[in-house]
């Protein structure tokens, strides 16, 4: 039957969607907090270096940022990238980090000084006032934002298409140019059932993290 | 006067171009309260910051127990765990209680103590089991005394809930226990009823007062003049970042020489 067919082959094709997904989280949630140091940092080459750096990430399309790093190793420095997938994971997990490093920021703003203090005259370390204290609200504040970026991501996966790495999209495409129009819009509710199920995720985590207020 | 535990001299701070500590001296006997008193932006904050490392003077130096703390010149070339090991000379309970939101109470108690033992452990260099067995025994006392400490401010019942559940007046209650299971020689409150409920000062004063005992020592910074003059063994009224007069309670609530100070107090009166 043609719709099993076709479904069978967009999940396949889904599959690297989801691939992307989860190396790209791997990769930025740790990266932004690097990110997050460097632009809090109080070395001022260092802080504006970073803000620089993150300006120029959030300032130019996804896209664009695909197309560079799949084709400017190969232009200018005669080495091509090797491997589409590594091109994706580069472009995506530095673009990611970028934004994530921001609402670490916010989040890590938002606490009072008072927390610091707290701890300090407590004889607390910095390093305990930040994973015992601090982190863990950053976390609480910083779980709706993340939400809204992760579903963004889900969507942004397909972009991986331009430099021809075949993700769900592609694949109804090739659906498309064979004169079969519905399994490109048949995509749309992959991408919905993903989504709807990570807004049942984060919905559950905001509920466990509300068992305290402030 | 060489038991003093508390030796202030010459403290001077300034932030930017406003001067806000201008040469501030005094000692402190062990056991004693002593009440800071002024209007705002006098200092007196500032100093209690300073005391708790929370600024660093630009000049004068506090000795603590005969041991020289801060040395305002000195204070840059202080390490971290100097700096640490120095303030935990004193305790701080503050204005806005600042308790840890996502922690029990019990936990807000035994937090630092059970930090302060992981940090120890690291120092033995104990390792494997004999590090565990160290642990549980610190944890079990940091625990019974964090019980003792939270039945003495009236909130044993609440050990279990979160800083979101509670008033107050046993916010700062709790606060109040937190500071004490780190065993500060030297106690300090910044205006510690400042942020409550006229109703919720008293529970918070009555706790303060049942402190006092030959061993606790005491800073307060308070607006409360008639705790002050009740609990303090010693009152300070800062005006402009100096100390314009200092004495026993009843000698400065009821003879008050300087013009300020009995503005002040009359000010008070009228509250």
């Amino acid at each position: 039957m043609l719709f099993t067919e076709v479904t069978l082959d967009l999940l396949v094709n889904f599959a690297q969607n989801g691939l992307i997904f989860l190396l790209t989280l791997l990769g930025a949630i740790p990266l932004g907090l690097v990110i997050t140091f460097g632009s809090m940092s109080r070395f001022a080459p260092l802080k504006y270096i970073t803000k620089t750096f993150v300006w120029i990430i959030r300032g130019t399309p996804l896209v664009l940022q695909l197309f560079v790093v799949m084709y400017v190793p190969g232009l200018v420095f005669n080495a091509p990238m090797s491997s589409r997938l590594t091109a994706v994971l580069i472009a995506f997990i530095i673009n990611y980090a970028a934004y994530f490093s921001e609402i670490y920021r916010g989040g890590i703003e938002s606490i009072p000084k008072g927390q610091y203090e707290a701890g300090q005259v407590l004889g607390m370390t910095k390093g305990q006032i930040f994973s015992r204290i601090v982190l863990f609200q950053v976390i609480k504040r910083t779980v709706p934002p993340m939400g809204n970026e992760i579903i963004t991501l889900v969507k942004d996966t397909s972009l991986a298409r331009v430099i021809a790495y075949s993700e769900i999209i592609m694949a109804a495409e090739r659906y498309t140019a064979k004169g079969l129009i519905w399994p490109l819009f048949y995509t749309g509710v992959f991408f919905l059932v993903f989504v709807g199920a990570l807004t049942l995720l984060f919905g559950y985590i905001e509920r466990k993290l509300d068992y305290y207020k402030g | 006067m060489s038991d003093s535990i508390l030796k202030v001299e010459g403290i001077e701070k300034s932030f930017g171009d406003v001067q806000v500590l201008k040469g501030i001296s005094f000692t402190l006997e062990k056991g004693e309260v002593l009440a800071l008193i002024g209007s705002s932006g006098s200092g007196k904050t500032t100093l209690l910051r300073c005391l708790n490392f929370l600024e660093t003077p630009d000049k004068g130096t506090i000795t603590v127990d005969g041991k020289l703390l801060i040395d305002g010149e000195e204070h840059k070339n202080m390490s971290d765990k100097e700096i640490r090991e120095n303030r935990l000379n004193f305790g701080l309970v503050f204005q806005s209680f600042n308790l840890f939101p996502q922690y029990s109470v019990l936990k807000n108690v035994t937090l630092a103590p059970d930090l302060a033992v992981k940090e120890e452990i690291k120092h033995m260099k104990l390792t494997g089991a004999q590090a565990k067995q160290y642990k549980e025994k610190r944890y079990a006392e940091n625990m019974a005394n964090a019980l003792m400490l939270l039945e003495r401010v009236g909130l044993a019942d609440k050990k279990d809930a979160y800083p979101c559940q509670l008033s107050g007046g046993q916010s700062q209650r709790v606060a109040i226990a937190r500071a004490l299971a780190m065993t500060p020689k030297i106690l300090c409150f910044d205006e510690p009823t400042s942020a409550l409920d006229p109703e919720l000062t008293g529970e918070v004063l009555k706790v303060i007062r049942g402190l006092k005992s030959k061993d606790t020592t005491m800073v307060v910074v308070t607006h409360e003049m008639e705790f002050a003059r009740s609990v303090a063994d010693k009152v300070i009224y800062m005006s402009n970042g100096v100390i314009e007069e200092e004495g026993r309670p009843k000698d400065v609530f009821l003879h008050p020489q300087s013009p300020n100070l009995q503005a002040f107090l009359q000010k008070a009166k009228e509250k």
